[in-house]
């Protein structure tokens, strides 16, 4: 089974196509091997403590819709008829999107009983191409988090590297599944480094796409202008697989772009001799955030080796590296976001009122104020209930322009930064930049956790690429001292995901890495 | 950490928020809150021109990425009652609630 388990997903898909592997029968071993190491699936209440050597990755699994979705594969095969890329190929989706008649929670307690009633379109466009989704793993509560102990579905995913370390987040169920083993792929979402962050965390390629790539139909909204659909993947071919099937326009989302869509495998065959890639000296510096103090210094060691050892092996590829690029409002993409994804996430959740669907109090009460009042107090959990309130005091009338206004505005200057390294015609001429993913390696569970501020810049070096849409990609290149993947990322021009993809795979490729399962 | 929201404004935001808060909820919000504020405020050592225009999302929509716009048609949902269904309480078709605070005019 492990031999299975160990092989791609696009190997999968390939074997199934050719009928040397039936869809029923990768489906069964996959939820055999979720059963030998997932332990129970997070629930409200629960116990955080539970079983604290599982993963916890799933909220719901759904083994039946999972078995008829493979003898459809398998009825497709004996037909004569082609299933798809994705053909037989298991995958998991972060409880953030809606999947018909299935439980679509977001982590929290006031969308635990909502059952999506319709179908995300990337989940749609998966099970298009022949994948089996086999179920909602768990999160953030509704992402907001870098840790994934924020949901209200406990206990919470746990790190397959090292149990009693966190998996990362908000995608952490997503990329612990995909780490373990369960299943080859995970749609998760990306709004300031939710995927690339787990992923580097937890040793997998996480791939943020542009944003407008992939449709965010179904897809519960937390930062309109920030949220990003994407995959999560053991190599860099199945992340671009996967990328290839949920990419492009989609009518039920206005702000999906009509670009074309390019052949992501084709790409990765493409040699990279010649590509201008580029180093920061603002990425090599991080913030400290410890006990509410901010203190700027040097990356740890071990990470910047990893950057420079594959900017090394790039440069043995043929790829120029170009030094001291500057990034100078890098710095600036945590109090921008602390602003920006706050208006954005008090205006998407005042949707959520006990009246239409989701959680209304039980208690009695005297009017419709009390019912919102109550039925969001005891829906919402802490961080929900944190940005919520951020958001409305830095939107207010009276304090907008000092924060909103001007967070909107060093935006502008953390775009022209990545418009400056990537114009053709400019200084830097750069096809990438190749960065740290992440300030530190997996933390344990409980270490940063409430520090809201702490937390937050977690997500430092990921964020720059969500307030300015390009696309990014992490992955996994080695291990520290105490055997936690590191992953590096690279950072793209607007919808050339194909020559970071391509980046990517040689990375990867270079690498002594070797995966979890 | 600056205390610039201080008690009042922060029960003011609670309100406008529609929350009713457990235990000891409030002062961790309030503390947190403080804390992001301080972070936020680094914000402030960025020269900006006064002419610098805001970015409301990060990749311009050009003409030829943006869909045009679809013609303006109702379409309805293939099953109302997975959404009806959803409501906490519904009576002949309606979504059930509370007294809505009011004045008899």
């Amino acid at each position: 089974m492990m031999e299975l388990l160990r092989m791609e997903a696009h190997e999968i898909a390939a074997a199934v196509r050719a009928g040397k592997l039936s869809a029923r029968e990768v489906l069964e071993a996959t939820l055999e091997h979720i059963a030998s190491v997932d332990g129970i699936p997070g629930s409200i209440g629960d116990d955080p403590e539970a079983e604290p050597d599982k993963i916890h990755a799933f909220i719901t699994l759904t083994a039946e819709r999972a078995r008829a979705q493979a003898d459809a594969v398998d009825a497709k095969i004996v037909a004569g008829e082609d299933p798809g890329p994705l053909a037989g190929v298991p995958f998991t989706v972060k409880d953030i999107f809606v999947v018909e008649g299935t439980p679509s929670t977001a982590g929290s307690r006031i969308l635990a009983n909502y059952i999506g009633p319709y179908t995300a379109t990337p989940v749609e466009r998966m099970e298009a191409a022949g994948g089996v989704m086999l179920g909602k793993v768990n999160l953030d509560e509704f992402t907001f988090g870098s840790s994934s102990e924020s949901s209200a579905f406990k206990p919470t995913p746990r790190n397959p590297w090292d149990t009693s370390r966190v998996p990362g987040g908000s995608s952490g169920g997503s990329a612990a599944a995909v780490a373990a083993g369960e299943g080859w792929l995970s749609l998760g979402t990306d709004t300031a480094g939710s995927i690339r962050q787990p992923a580097a965390f937890c040793g997998v390629v996480g791939l943020k796409p542009t944003y407008g790539r992939v449709s965010r139909y179904g897809l519960i909204a937390f930062g309109s202008s920030l949220d990003t659909p994407g995959p999560i993947a053991r190599s860099v071919r199945d992340a671009a697989l996967m990328l290839h099937v949920i990419a492009g326009r989609d009518p039920h989302d206005a702000t999906s772009a009509a670009a074309p869509v390019p052949e992501y495998l084709a790409a990765l065959e493409k040699d990279v001799r010649g590509l201008r890639v580029g180093l920061s000296p603002d990425y090599f510096r991080i913030v400290r955030a410890e006990g509410g103090e901010l203190v700027e210094e040097p990356l740890p060691a071990e990470i910047k080796q990893a950057v420079l050892d594959t900017a090394e092996r790039l440069a043995n590829m043929g790829v120029e590296i170009v030094e001291d690029v500057p990034m100078p409002h890098n710095r600036y993409g945590i109090p921008a976001y602390f602003v920006i994804a706050r208006v954005e996430a008090a205006s998407n959740l005042h949707r959520y009122d006990g009246v239409k669907y989701g959680y209304r109090t039980p208690d009695r009460v005297a009017d419709m104020r009390e019912m919102y009042r109550k039925s969001r107090g005891q829906g919402f959990g802490l961080q929900p209930k944190l940005r919520i309130l951020m958001g409305m005091y830095v939107s207010a009338a009276q304090y907008s322009e000092r924060y909103y206004q001007r967070a909107l505005q060093v935006r502008t200057l953390i775009r022209r930064d990545f418009e400056a390294v990537f114009d053709p015609e400019g200084k830097y001429r750069l096809d990438a930049l190749l960065t740290p993913t992440t300030p530190t390696a997996a933390f344990p569970m409980g270490a940063v956790y409430g520090d809201s501020v702490l937390m937050q810049y977690a997500d430092q070096l990921t964020v720059a690429a969500n307030h300015a849409g390009v696309p990014g990609i992490s992955v996994p290149v080695t291990t520290d001292a105490d055997g936690l993947p590191l992953g590096v990322q690279l950072l793209g021009r607007d919808f050339d995901e194909a020559t970071l993809l391509r980046l990517a795979r040689a990375v990867e490729e270079g690498a002594a890495f070797t995966a979890k399962v | 950490m600056s205390e610039e929201i201080g008690r009042t404004l922060f029960d003011h935001l609670v309100e406008l928020a529609a929350f009713e808060l457990g235990g000891d909820e409030a002062e961790y919000l309030r503390r947190e809150l403080n804390k992001q504020l301080d972070a936020i405020h680094e914000l402030e050592a960025v020269p900006l021109d006064a002419d610098t225009p805001i970015t409301s999302h990060g990749v311009p929509y050009t003409q030829e990425i943006s869909a045009p716009p679809r013609e303006d048609r109702w379409q309805p949902f293939p099953d109302t009652e997975k959404l009806m269904g959803q409501a906490p309480e519904t009576e002949d078709g309606y979504i059930v609630v509370p007294d809505i605070p009011h004045e008899e005019l």
